[in-house]
């Protein structure tokens, strides 16, 4: 037994109960008869796979753990900043996941102890599980940016990273806002993999569209670490030369070493932009819990699965969902992947407690939007099966799809998409 | 209860009562089909809401007749009706599934006419 099950084991005699959000009951320290999953996080894929387990197998407890009052969509997100959305419509509320019988904890898991089945949140309160899923996303590595690793808290007040919604994409609305006409866009892209790999441009599309129609002699500086736009990249540059000719300034391998806080200067290895706005988007990682609890497998940065369970591959019983998970080939981190992931998850949790043989052969399908101007959008998809000689999801022949061109009717489709998985997700 | 999707009538709504007896007994389709459609069907739910039922903007399938499904699948993989996105991700699925698929979306709950 390791010290830190020792240390857990009795904290957990000594440790309250947990008080459920919106319920009156608290939670036990011990799984009832029936078992119970704890799920750490309440994004994409913490939230589906909470509903997809209680519609599977209502006999389990299921408790999602999350520090945010309300689910803020990042998909979409980027139409914020164009003004042609409000944060109210990417918003939602955790109540209809407790009316579908999960147990909502507001709070924050501190450590998870895998030997003794536990973890412990902040304030002390233990929960010990028979299954984990860790769904906390991507961390920023603010380290490998010399100015903003002492204080990125602070730091990110003055550049904005926007990479999770919520506050930090109104910052950055703001910040655009204030800015005069004439003024300078920037945005850093790091390497790949990041979440969501069309969203940076769709961000300087989105962006674009604010500018032409509120600050047309403003320009965008787009500094991409990669060596060519990521995602959708023949869609984007044709779209951005029809719709915003002459302000996008697009400079790839334009790897960026450090910010200057102060005059909003971005230093990439071979020069100097100064911005009216500077958005940097660090590189990323597994969600920080995930490297606490040793889950992280790959490039000290993602954590494996087995893609059949989405289990570990390094810690048992315990599962990792979406951005955390190191990507099979051609897999997206985005949003509608993490709820895949939690949907074959959820269902082999269910059958593994039951006894049952997880499902074989299972299937992810991803689709993917971004929003060229306030009404034509683009998409992309993936549609990925599992391989058994390989032992992961491989993309199907031809499992790549495209739009043909940006179009109003996926626009419309795009936010149809919104409005059924919020609805799916958090009921 | 009446039904919104146009194949609406008597047989559907008894196929959709008696869900996956009824299914498996007009299509051949097995057990274990059904439990594979099951899991595929996963891929369908998040733009077509739970089990099939759309919150709107999307169609619903969910106790949409068995064969209009099943037809409607097979004509975007092959070309036949024009699609945004359905034409590309009806090519990751085998006849069989798209058979099973059909049959268990059909046994599920269909929309309520408001």
């Amino acid at each position: 037994m390791s010290t830190t099950r020792r240390r857990f084991i009795g904290f957990a005699g000594a440790s309250a109960a947990v008080a459920a959000f919106g319920g009156c009951a608290s939670l036990s320290t011990h799984p009832p008869a029936g078992g119970r999953v704890v799920v750490i996080g309440g994004g994409y894929g913490g939230a589906s796979a909470a509903t997809r387990l209680r519609q599977l197998a209502p006999q389990i407890e299921v408790v999602l753990i999350e520090r945010e009052p309300a689910f803020v969509s990042c998909a979409l997100s980027n139409r914020i900043l164009a003004g042609t959305m409000a944060i109210d419509e990417l918003t939602v509320g955790y109540g209809g996941l407790a009316a579908n019988g999960v147990r909502v904890v507001r709070g924050e898991v501190t450590a998870i102890d895998a030997d003794a089945r536990a973890v412990r949140l902040a304030g002390g309160s233990v929960l010990r599980y028979d299954r984990l899923i860790v769904a906390a996303g991507i961390d920023f590595m603010y380290e490998t940016i010399p100015s903003m690793a002492a204080d990125p808290g602070q730091a990110m007040q003055v550049v904005p990273h926007a990479w999770k919604a919520g506050a930090q994409t109104l910052l950055l609305r703001r910040q655009l806002e204030a800015m005069p006409d004439g003024g300078v866009f920037a945005i850093h892209i790091p390497p790949t993999p990041y979440r969501c790999p069309p969203a940076p441009y769709e961000r300087v599309s989105q962006v674009a569209w604010y500018l032409r129609n509120n600050k047309p002699k403003s320009k965008i500086v787009v500094l991409d670490s990669n060596d060519a736009i990521v995602a959708k990249a023949g869609l984007f540059t044709a779209a951005w030369k029809k719709w915003y000719p002459g302000m996008i300034d697009y400079r790839p391998k334009s790897l960026l070493v450090d910010v200057d806080l102060r005059t909003l200067t971005a230093i990439t290895e071979f020069e100097k932009v100064r911005a009216d706005v500077l958005n940097v988007l660090p590189p990323m990682r597994a969600g920080r819990i995930a490297a606490q609890a040793g889950l992280v497998t790959t490039n000290a940065r993602w954590c494996d699965v087995n893609y059949l369970t989405l289990e570990s591959v390094k810690v048992k019983n315990v599962h990792v969902l979406g951005d955390s998970t190191f990507a099979a080939p051609g897999m997206a981190k985005s949003g509608h992947m993490a709820n895949q992931h939690a949907k074959v998850c959820a269902s082999a949790i269910a059958d593994l407690m039951q006894d049952r043989m997880p499902f074989a052969s299972p299937m992810m399908i991803n689709t993917c939007y971004s929003f060229i101007t306030d009404r034509e959008a683009v998409r992309v998809s993936h549609v990925h099966r599992y391989d058994a000689d390989k032992r992961t999801m491989m993309l199907i022949p031809g499992g790549v799809g495209l739009s043909a061109e940006p179009t109003a009717l996926e626009g419309t489709y795009a936010v149809r998409w919104a409005q059924n998985i919020f609805a799916s997700m958090l009921g | 209860m009446q039904r919104t999707n146009r194949r609406g009538g008597p047989f559907q709504q008894a196929l959709a009562a008696n869900a996956l007896v009824l299914a498996v007994a007009t299509t051949g389709v097995h057990a274990q089909d059904m439990n594979t459609a099951r899991h595929l069907a996963q891929t369908c739910t998040n733009c077509h809401g739970t089990n099939g039922l759309s919150v709107g903007g999307m169609p619903s399938i969910a106790g949409q007749d068995r064969e209009y499904l099943a037809r409607q699948m097979r004509d975007f993989r092959d070309g036949k009706r024009p699609a945004t996105v359905m034409h590309q991700l009806a090519k990751g699925f085998t006849d069989p599934e798209i058979d099973a698929l059909a049959a268990w979306f059909a046994a599920q709950k269909s929309p309520a006419r408001r």
